[in-house]
């Protein structure tokens, strides 16, 4: 079985081809954290043995003990965090409860061991179901209470002796020999190793409904130079060449040498980052901090929203008002942010549409939008549409003519010798320079947007006259006149009225049946 | 520009005029060996590998040229200019629906521009589209192989993407009528060398944006839905688009931004530890934000060619699988493979929230198209939708 407990075994000196897999990097950030922990001169926790009843139990900690080196040393701002993450660390079998299968880490007094360094899966360990037939034999060879196996353990075994009936003589030897060698051993020492190998299995083999933390993301799996090499046993039991070769995808090509082209690749674009311009972090720091601070009155997250955020109120009325043809005063603001939210909005479109259409100059938003849709279409429709932008919008006697510069005129025609999905993008990016600097600003000084940026004012005093009117007496006539003697409704705001009508819900629609449609409403 | 060819041109007939193994920088061990007599042949290929010599210190100078001009912008942290924002206070974040159906890993995820749809691929071959605010499942496709790997909605709402080990990018109409079968109607458009392991739709119905795994370029395939053809064009391309040309992409340590309409790459930028998992613009697309298994996500500038902050703590050690911004690009919530969200205060560089629930790696992570939520899904079989 393991030889010595401390001293590192196992591969992971020489030749690590696997070193840079995702796994292996936190294996050694935990291994880390973990010789850290143990080693006591440099603030670590105190290993001692602890009296239990008639027994010592040798080389343990306590989970609080190692909650607090967590928070101190890692910086972990609450235990809950530090729990987690030794939780983590126990997982994938570092450090183990001494009497338990579950690898989680508690903030109490139950008692804890390292893992030996031989066992510790930055090894590698892929251990084959022969091992985990010799472990489970060897379990109930040993007539102690505390070692019995636990239900899912004597269900494992059972499947296993099915699977190898033919080996089970083999397997059977196995154990009794690994029974024989551990019988030889100190008796403190083979408590310790004992529990370390059963920490082993609870990795390898873990309790069903726990995480099984070996699994690897296939994705990273191409990276296995060999992913079909000899796996080695934990009892040394030879491989006789029996294992499966496990579903990897290996890539196609082997990692090639530089070659002159690729140098010289290497070389002309590094010509052409020398040559761009770049700004200043200050500036640019400035620019983030802005645009942040402009839209954080329409991030969810960070302001609320009105009506509610229907994941946190169940009520999905928000979704619906931003769907509706009248946009919100916020909305509308949000327009004014810059020429691409105006767009991006399709009410905000629509505004903008309707006021250059009052000036007689649309022409250069609609060619913006055909050349968006033609971005859009199937590639076989691509160069009619191309076609028609063209006759619509540039040529002699277009009926929409637009501005072009000849530099821009000329590479669109000779563009469009060839036409293709992005042939118009010099043409859109003058024209959207142009509506930016020329149309964009007029349109945010004009009444059409002024108007509904106020609108509020308007649709709240429609609103009233509404509820003057209609609704209200039509209620009043259905609920009778307790109400009006309480309060003088036609000096009130309509928001009030409503409030007072939910408050009285309860009573209304017991009494009276008030459709919940309407209580809606208000 | 044309200094460097010159220079190169000047390397080369220098090397012609001198007898090829004097030319050759002796290294220290060679003073001892006999220069043996040299045939033609080996001329030649002398010639060339200095060269290469030669470009690759041409390389390397231009990089130390490029390191020392950036540097000079470098003027100062970007969390150091944002003292001067609010802070933010306490965030009080939370799951607000689980969707349990899949029988094995969560993959991928994406939503649909109704904000409320969600479509998810699992490990055990499953697609399903849920409407995530009422928990139901609208449509569910067994796919041909386990492990698909990429999910994407399309912007009209009417079809859903997803691929993986079978090499194939599938696409699906979703119809209203739960009786059609969904299988029979898809479209497959082939991929032949590798699995596909991202895809998003660019903003139509028409164009699905592919990446494949283990090479460095991704291609796009354009698929019509109304007709029967898959395959009618190719770009290379990425994994996400933000803008109608341009796109990110991470490969190994790198990330690169690349401009569709010419295939070039543009800028590149290397300075995590380890292999990128996750990148997404930041909401007005002039800088990004990537998570590596280093356990770190980085916030890089386009405007000023580097990074501009890192999102680490000495407590997290495990990698990121995915990152998105909120709407505003305030926070960037980056989900890990230690079956936490880490929630970031971009500006400050701090960490606003831990958010526990899941119980297994999260592997993917979006935010909904309003803002409102954000939805995990994760190795331990659901989605989480959090607000």
């Amino acid at each position: 079985m393991a030889e010595g407990s401390r001293d590192h075994g196992g591969a992971g000196t020489t030749t690590d081809p696997e070193e840079d897999s995702p796994n292996m990097i936190v294996y050694r950030k935990i291994e880390d954290i973990v010789t850290r922990i143990q080693d006591e001169k440099a603030g670590g926790v105190a290993i001692r043995t602890v009296k239990s009843f008639l027994s010592k139990i040798p080389s343990v900690v306590s989970g609080a003990d190692i909650v607090q080196w967590l928070m101190k040393n890692l910086s972990a701002e609450d235990p809950a965090e530090a729990i987690h993450l030794g939780s983590l660390i126990a997982a994938h079998g570092y450090i183990f409860p001494i009497s338990d299968h579950v690898l989680t880490l508690k903030d109490d007094g139950t008692l804890y061991r390292f893992q030996s360094p031989y066992f510790w899966p930055s090894n590698c360990w892929e251990p084959e179901n022969t091992d985990y037939a010799i472990y489970l034999c060897k379990r109930t060879m040993q007539n102690k209470a505390r070692l019995e196996l636990a239900d899912y353990e004597a269900e494992n075994l059972a499947r296993l002796q099915r699977a190898f009936a033919r080996k089970w003589e083999f397997i059977f030897m196995q154990a009794e020999a690994q029974v024989k060698i551990d019988r030889k051993k100190d008796k403190a020492e083979r408590k310790i190793l004992d529990s370390q190998e059963r920490a082993f299995w609870d990795v390898h083999r873990p309790v069903p409904g726990c995480v099984n933390t070996t699994e690897m993301d296939i994705r990273k799996c191409r990276r296995e130079k060999n992913p079909h090499r000899v796996k080695k046993s934990v009892y040394g039991v030879p491989d006789e060449g029996q294992s499966q070769p496990s579903p990897v995808h290996s890539s196609s090509q082997p990692t090639r040498k530089p070659t002159k082209e690729d140098v010289q690749k290497e070389i002309s674009f590094l010509n052409i980052q020398l040559d761009r311009h770049c700004m200043k972090v200050s500036k640019v720091a400035d620019s983030l901090m802005s645009y942040t601070e402009q839209f954080m009155d329409y991030d969810p997250f960070v302001s609320a929203t009105e009506p509610t955020n229907p994941w946190i109120s169940d009520d999905a009325s928000f979704w619906d008002v931003e769907a509706s043809r009248d946009p919100s005063q916020q909305r509308v603001k949000k327009w004014g942010f810059s020429l691409e939210e105006a767009l991006k909005d399709p009410a905000g479109r629509d505004q903008f549409l309707k006021f250059l259409e009052s000036e007689f100059s649309s022409e250069n938003l609609r060619f913006w939008l055909a050349v968006q849709d033609l971005k859009r279409r199937p590639l076989q429709d691509v160069s009619a549409r191309a076609q028609e932008i063209w006759t619509e919008f540039l040529a002699e006697g277009a009926p929409s003519s637009i501005n072009l510069d000849s530099h821009s005129y000329e590479r669109t025609s000779q563009n469009l010798k060839d036409p293709g999905r992005y042939s118009y993008e010099d043409a859109q990016e003058h024209i959207f320079k142009l509506m930016k600097s020329d149309s964009y600003a007029r349109f945010l000084r004009s009444n059409i947007y002024q108007d509904l940026l106020l609108a509020r004012k308007k649709f709240l005093s429609q609103q009233d006259d509404y509820w003057h009117s209609t609704t209200l007496k039509h209620l009043l006539s259905i609920h009778g006149y307790q109400i009006i003697k309480a309060l003088d409704l036609s000096a009130m705001c309509p928001r009030l009225i409503a409030r007072f009508l939910l408050l009285h819900y309860d009573l209304l629609s017991a009494k009276h049946k008030v459709e919940p449609r309407l209580m809606l409403y208000v | 520009m044309c200094k460097h060819y010159l220079y190169s041109i000047l390397c080369i007939s220098t090397s012609l005029c001198f007898k090829p193994f004097r030319c050759r920088s002796l290294p220290a061990q060679r003073k001892y060996m006999r220069s043996p007599p040299i045939p033609e042949m080996a001329t030649q290929e002398v010639q060339l590998s200095e060269t290469l010599a030669h470009l690759k210190t041409e390389s390397d100078t231009l990089k130390g040229k490029l390191e020392e001009e950036r540097a000079k912008l470098h003027d100062v942290e970007l969390h150091q200019v944002a003292e001067k924002v609010e802070g933010l206070g306490q965030f009080v974040m939370k799951t607000r629906r689980t969707l349990k159906g899949h029988g094995n890993k969560v993959l991928c995820m994406d939503w649909c521009k109704d904000k409320r749809r969600i479509v998810s691929s699992s490990q055990d071959g499953k697609v399903i589209v849920w409407d995530a605010f009422t928990t139901n499942k609208e449509h569910a496709v067994t796919m041909p192989c386990t492990w698909v790997m990429a999910c994407a909605y399309a912007p009209s709402g009417c079809a859903v993407a997803c691929g993986g080990l079978d090499n194939k990018c599938s696409v699906y109409p979703l119809s209203l009528d739960k009786n059609e079968n969904l299988a029979a109607k898809k479209k497959s458009v082939a991929m032949h060398t590798n699995y596909l392991s991202a895809c998003s739709f660019t903003n139509s119905d028409m164009q699905v944006r592919l990446s494949r795994m283990g090479e460095d370029t991704c291609s796009s395939f354009v698929t019509a839905l109304h007709h029967f053809f898959d395959l009618t064009e190719l770009f290379k391309v990425f994994r996400h688009v933000l803008h109608d040309f341009m796109s990110l992409q991470g490969c190994d340590k790198k990330a690169n931004v690349w401009d569709m309409r010419s295939g070039q790459c543009i800028q590149s930028f290397e300075t995590h530890e380890s292999d990128i998992n996750s990148v997404r613009y930041y909401p007005s697309g002039d800088a990004f934000a990537s998570g590596s298994d280093d356990a770190t996500c980085r916030l890089y500038d386009l405007r000023a060619d580097r990074e501009v902050a890192i999102y680490s703590k000495e407590s997290i050690i495990f990698g990121v699988s995915s990152v998105d911004f909120s709407l505003s690009g305030r926070l960037l919530f980056g989900g890990y493979n230690d079956y936490t969200i880490n929630v970031w205060d971009v500006l400050k560089g701090t960490r606003v929230s831990i958010l526990f629930g899941h119980e297994n790696r999260v592997s993917t992570l979006r935010v909904s198209p309003d803002g409102t939520a954000f939805c995990t899904g994760s190795w331990d079989h659901t989605l989480r939708t959090w607000a």
